[in-house]
């Protein structure tokens, strides 16, 4: 699925924010991603999204090398992506709803699937009440729920999560790794970049931690496959 | 192509900052200006067309002899001459008073004395453009009365070609400029758009969008904009022409060609504003299309 062998990157000129990743994640795996602030973390999320290409070493993404990807191979491969950005990234003249469609209907999706599933969605969320609110009308916990809405709504097979349960409170921060846990079984790759040591605790997946642009990895906490964190499958 | 966001109308641009503002305007000013040189063009072209067409059907008969009884004379032989041959259809000798008429703007009122060797002028009109053979007749002429010069106008109507022929020039190049100048226009305003919407374009493309469906929703809302522009230059164009053809109510049998268009003139300014909007639509396409793809 990804593969990353003495990965290097820089931004422009300046000195380099990963080097030498080396990682390989199997086909529905589940990670998460530590490290301090500036270790690399959201770089190393951009690589995996084709927001960035590596400055060095070779990255193979769906089993083709990134760098000999031209740009009218990328929205086909992005499509397969599912990305909650730290930031959210909501269009804040769309409505809930619409920002969550937003893959669907690039997708090509109908109206009636898009109208089923993303409501479902969105109550499953807890923003039922909420579906036709612009993002700057929403609270920063609500913009999170529709960020991570709109990048599982797809059922992507690789999702990238950059700090999902920072701006929730413990409750809805399991209830959305429950979503995480759940989309990970029917086949989603999941990478989740976290500072939030409970969760890690309590999902029991491997850790990739990075440190200054270094990357280690480290198994999970448990023997076992992930674990819904609800307590329920 | 077929873009999926169009489906439920739901636009990822802001339907009203993308090319909003000026834009609009800039774009009814052009219009307005390629109206006015397209119509003037057109007009142009139909009195050309007009003076020409009746230029070609008269001819006249200059009889220059400086002796009175030679000149009358001549000018009764070249009359019984014009009246016999095919294609004239009448032969009208000028009076006096005509001619002194035609010479009052050089000589003044008054002024022609009994000396003075005026020409005798004959009008000749023909059933048809070209159904004489001026230089046939004129060396008939010659035989009959040596000293009649026919004059069929060309060389007047050759210098008003020229100039009416200069004029369409400098209008076609007025609207070849304006065309230009809007599309660079048009240009810059796409790249304002685009650096405007610059967070929404790139969350749009992570999330798997095509080059030409983003390009899709911007050349929509430059359409939408090219239409709104360019159908108030038209219109602008449109009360000119009235405003001028009431003021030229009075002039009648002007030397001046009608302000009032004609209905190709009138469906050449039908076609201006789709013609804008789709350069404005077309242009917006190919610059979002060419920065998106240098873009990651």
């Amino acid at each position: 699925m990804i593969r990353f062998e003495n990965v290097g990157m820089r931004y422009g000129i300046g000195e380099e924010v990963l080097r030498d990743v080396s990682f390989h994640l199997e086909p529905g795996s589940f990670h998460f991603l530590t490290g301090p602030s500036g270790a690399g973390k959201s770089s190393l999320l951009k690589l995996m999204y084709f927001n960035q290409r590596p400055s060095r070493g070779l990255l193979t993404m769906f089993g083709k090398d990134v760098v000999q990807l031209t740009h009218k191979d990328l929205p086909r491969l992005r499509r397969r992506i599912g990305v909650v950005f730290q930031e959210f990234r909501l269009l804040d003249h769309m409505s809930a709803l619409d920002n969550v469609a937003l893959p669907l209907r690039i997708a090509g999706a109908t109206d009636a699937q898009i109208r089923d599933h993303v409501a479902e969605l969105l109550t499953w969320v807890g923003l039922e009440e909420r579906m036709h609110a612009r993002p700057p009308t929403l609270s920063g916990g609500e913009k999170q729920r529709v960020a991570i809405a709109r990048a599982v709504i797809a059922r992507p097979s690789l999702l990238l999560a950059d700090e999902p349960t920072g701006n929730v409170d413990p409750e809805m921060g399991k209830r959305l790794m429950h979503l995480f846990v759940e989309l990970n079984r029917l086949g989603t790759t999941t990478v989740i970049a976290t500072h939030d040591m409970t969760i890690v605790e309590a999902v029991n997946a491997p850790l990739m931690k990075l440190d200054r642009g270094e990357l280690t990895l480290a198994p999970a906490p448990r023997p076992g496959p992930p674990v819904n964190p609800l307590g329920k499958t | 192509m077929k873009n999926p966001l169009a489906d439920s109308h739901v636009s990822f641009l802001p339907r009203d900052s993308a090319a909003s503002g000026i834009l609009p305007w800039v774009i009814a000013v052009m219009v307005f200006l390629s109206g006015l040189a397209l119509v003037g063009g057109l007009a142009l072209h139909r009195a050309v067309g007009d003076w020409s067409t009746t230029l070609a059907r008269v001819i006249t008969v200059q009889i220059a002899a400086t002796d009175p009884a030679e000149r009358e004379f001549q000018t009764t032989a070249a009359l019984d001459l014009l009246r016999r041959v095919p294609g004239i259809t009448t032969v009208r000798r000028l009076d006096q008073q005509a001619i002194e008429a035609l010479l009052e703007p050089w000589l003044g009122t008054g002024n022609v004395s009994d000396d003075l060797p005026i020409p005798t002028m004959i009008e000749v009109t023909l059933s048809g453009a070209g159904s004489v053979d001026v230089k046939a007749l004129q060396a008939r002429l010659t035989q009959a009365a040596p000293d009649a010069r026919v004059d069929d106008h060309q060389q007047w109507l050759g210098q008003l070609y020229k100039l009416a022929r200069t004029v369409q020039i400098v209008a076609l190049a007025i609207i070849v400029l304006v065309g230009l100048t809007t599309i660079s226009i048009v240009v810059f305003a796409t790249r304002a758009g685009m650096a405007a919407h610059r967070r929404v374009i790139e969350v749009v493309h992570l999330v798997g969008a095509t080059d030409a469906v983003i390009a899709t929703e911007f050349h929509r809302t430059f359409l939408r904009v090219g239409l709104k522009g360019s159908l108030a230059g038209v219109a602008g164009v449109g009360l000119v022409l009235v405003a001028l053809h009431l003021s030229s109510l009075n002039m009648a049998d002007s030397f001046l060609p009608s302000l009032r268009p004609t209905l190709s003139e009138g469906l050449a300014l039908v076609w201006l504003p789709l013609i804008a909007a789709t350069l404005t639509m077309l242009t917006a396409r190919i610059t979002v299309l060419r920065t998106l793809a240098k873009m990651v």
